[in-house]
């Protein structure tokens, strides 16, 4: 079995920390998805399982191996970088033939690999062409192969979608997932575009400031998220402050029945999402709010409410379309099972 | 930006300037040696104009043959040592800290303000046995005696070597700056080692920015006439240096010109046959 597994790994440049005591297990044939905003070092924890940078302190393990300090071209993985690098002076066929011909494969049997990985990526026949000759997708498919020639225990993806147009990325997220489950490769994959994560990935891995905030499956992450960075971070959402007492929870200047907070927490935030708030007329809810704004998306609709001094975002379907103008008072309804209590 | 071609002729005014530079500085010269080349010496004075086939006639021979070929190998020669230096070497500068490199080549560039002439007596007390870096190896014990390493082939080398590296690294550097670092990275995940994945990526990666430089050194190598006569014996002289000496010392213009021709037109076949080649290797 080739999981991956990192210990308390800490990567300093200088005086700045890039990553922070990120512990992680990978299990053997998972895909994961490290998400994140720029600069939050998931590239950089990538480049450190690659081997490309080495950890200031922690361990990394794949398997029974220790890798944390093999160098990378010892470390049998494929992965595929932004800028997709492949070689400018080779063709198709030879640029995923690299690995092969790196490691003595004879002529014959790199052949019959390079035109089952070019079936693969639906390129047959295109192995004699220059890289510089085919389109972004095209690449995108060649870079892919190039880093399974070898079968690795490893699969790595450094932001291998960005690079393209929005319609194709969309086809490559699905594509890319049911080549990984076909393979049963272990994938890591570093991206900051949520909706990549979310078709992708077993488990989401956000981080942010150099830390791993959150690691669990993509619902989970939406639904539960762990704290107010992961919840503001993954789609829409509302945060908003409670305080509570013997008495009960207030929440916008009303009390919400049923609402429990966990550890008697005195105060703190809760997380709703937007299609988690249901309008109603004024006193059928605890909370009154004014509408400031409704914004028709013709396939959602985004009103904007005002409510003791902060705004509420909630979402419909057009067939729950709420009937409210700017302007009008509003009751806001929510669901106590909705509402995720996070600390301040 | 989508560029036009010229339209009208006034659209090729900007070229006039240069154009014109070139004529002057270039074209007039080159003009003036070749018809010299076919004038008549006169012995008593300087020439005449003619039109004989005599200069290139007596360039015809065994000696001449011998010190073109050794002029020319002497030229490939430094070529070769240039790049095989400065190839590696600005691959390394380029992947330094900005720092680092503005440092060398600051250094590089102050080379170039070096004569011929200081750098060609600098490596000759270098090379000198009184004097020379051989007496450093006797004080460590490598050497039983300081000899004296010049004047022989490999001085002359070295000092040509010495004197066209910056422009070999100035040449190769911008390549390198813009060569894509995560190449060498992909080339690491993919199995080769950092030697390598140099020898695999980087370098057929610059195949064309070598081959030009390649004849670029070699062009300027051929040029040298100082540093073989400080440096070496008569038989390492070059074909410039026996320009120069028919030019200056024997007064024999008509004889020198034809020489020099010769060499451009011998030295343009060599490109021309390495770009031709180069094209081939593409093909292939």
């Amino acid at each position: 079995m080739s999981g991956l597994t990192l210990q308390n790994v800490t990567k300093e440049f200088g005086t700045f920390t890039a990553v922070r005591n990120v512990e992680l297990t990978v299990p053997h044939g998972t895909f994961v998805c490290l998400l994140g905003p720029s600069g939050c070092g998931k590239t950089t924890l990538m480049r450190m399982v690659a081997g490309l940078d080495l950890p200031t302190s922690g361990s990394i393990r794949l398997g029974d191996r220790d890798i944390t300090n093999v160098p990378t071209h010892k470390r049998d993985l494929g992965m595929v970088f932004q800028s997709l690098a492949l070689f400018p002076h080779l063709t198709v066929g030879e640029n995923i033939a690299y690995s092969l011909r790196i490691r003595g494969v004879g002529k014959a049997e790199q052949k019959k690999r390079v035109d089952e990985l070019l079936a693969m990526i639906h390129l047959t026949g295109y192995a004699d062409r220059p890289v510089a000759k085919l389109s972004g997708g095209q690449r995108q498919r060649v870079a892919i192969a190039r880093a399974l020639a070898i079968s690795p225990k490893l699969f790595l993806l450094d932001e291998p979608l960005s690079a393209l147009d929005a319609k194709l990325r969309e086809a490559m997220q699905v594509e890319l997932r049911q080549l990984q489950q076909r393979l049963g490769i272990t994938t890591i994959v570093v991206t900051h575009d949520q909706r990549e994560a979310m078709t992708m990935a077993d488990t989401v891995v956000v981080m942010n400031g150099g830390e791993i905030r959150q690691a669990a499956p993509p619902v989970e992450i939406y639904r539960r998220p762990a704290d107010t960075f992961v919840a503001d971070f993954i789609g829409m959402t509302n945060l908003i402050d409670f305080k509570a007492d013997g008495a009960g929870t207030q929440v916008l200047g009303a009390s919400v029945p049923g609402l429990t907070i966990p550890n008697s927490l005195p105060s703190g935030i809760i997380s709703v999402r937007p299609e988690d708030v249901h309008l109603t007329a004024p006193g059928n809810a605890p909370i009154t709010g004014t509408v400031t704004f409704v914004r028709d998306l013709g396939g959602t609709i985004e009103t904007f409410v005002e409510a003791a001094g902060k705004q509420i975002v909630a979402v419909s379907m057009p067939n729950a379309r709420p009937d409210v103008a700017v302007g009008q008072s509003v009751g806001i309804a929510l669901n106590p099972d909705d509402c995720v209590v996070l600390k301040a | 930006m989508r560029r036009e071609p010229p339209q009208k002729l006034t659209d090729y005014s900007p070229l006039v300037f240069p154009a014109g530079m070139l004529i002057v500085f270039f074209v007039v010269p080159f003009a003036t040696m070749i018809a010299v080349s076919f004038f008549k010496r006169n012995p008593s004075g300087f020439y005449t104009p003619d039109f004989v086939f005599d200069n290139y006639a007596r360039f015809l021979s065994l000696f001449f043959g011998k010190v073109l070929g050794f002029s020319l190998m002497l030229a490939i020669a430094v070529a070769i040592c240039c790049v095989v230096l400065a190839v590696p070497f600005t691959y390394l500068l380029s992947r330094a800290r900005r720092r680092t490199q503005v440092l060398w080549l600051v250094a590089l560039l102050s080379i170039l303000s070096l004569s011929e002439v200081i750098i060609g007596f600098a490596w000759s007390t270098l090379f000198s046995r009184t004097a020379g870096i051989t007496n450093l190896f006797v004080m460590l014990g490598i050497m039983d005696q300081p000899v004296a390493l010049n004047p022989s082939f490999g001085a002359v080398l070295t000092a040509m070597t010495y004197q066209a590296l910056p422009y070999t690294v100035l040449v190769l550097y911008p390549a390198l700056v813009r060569l894509d670092p995560t190449l060498t990275e992909a080339a690491r995940t993919l199995g080769a080692s950092p030697v390598r994945s140099f020898f695999t990526v980087v370098v057929p990666a610059l195949r064309n920015t070598i081959v030009a430089t390649l004849i670029m050194v070699f062009i300027f190598a051929l040029g040298c006439y100082l540093l073989p006569q400080i440096l070496g014996r008569p038989q390492h002289w070059t074909l410039s240096v026996l320009i120069t000496d028919q030019a200056i010392y024997q007064s024999n213009m008509p004889f020198a010109a034809a020489m020099a021709v010769f060499l451009v037109l011998v030295t343009l076949g060599l490109v021309g046959l390495t770009i031709y080649a180069g094209r081939k290797g593409e093909a292939a």
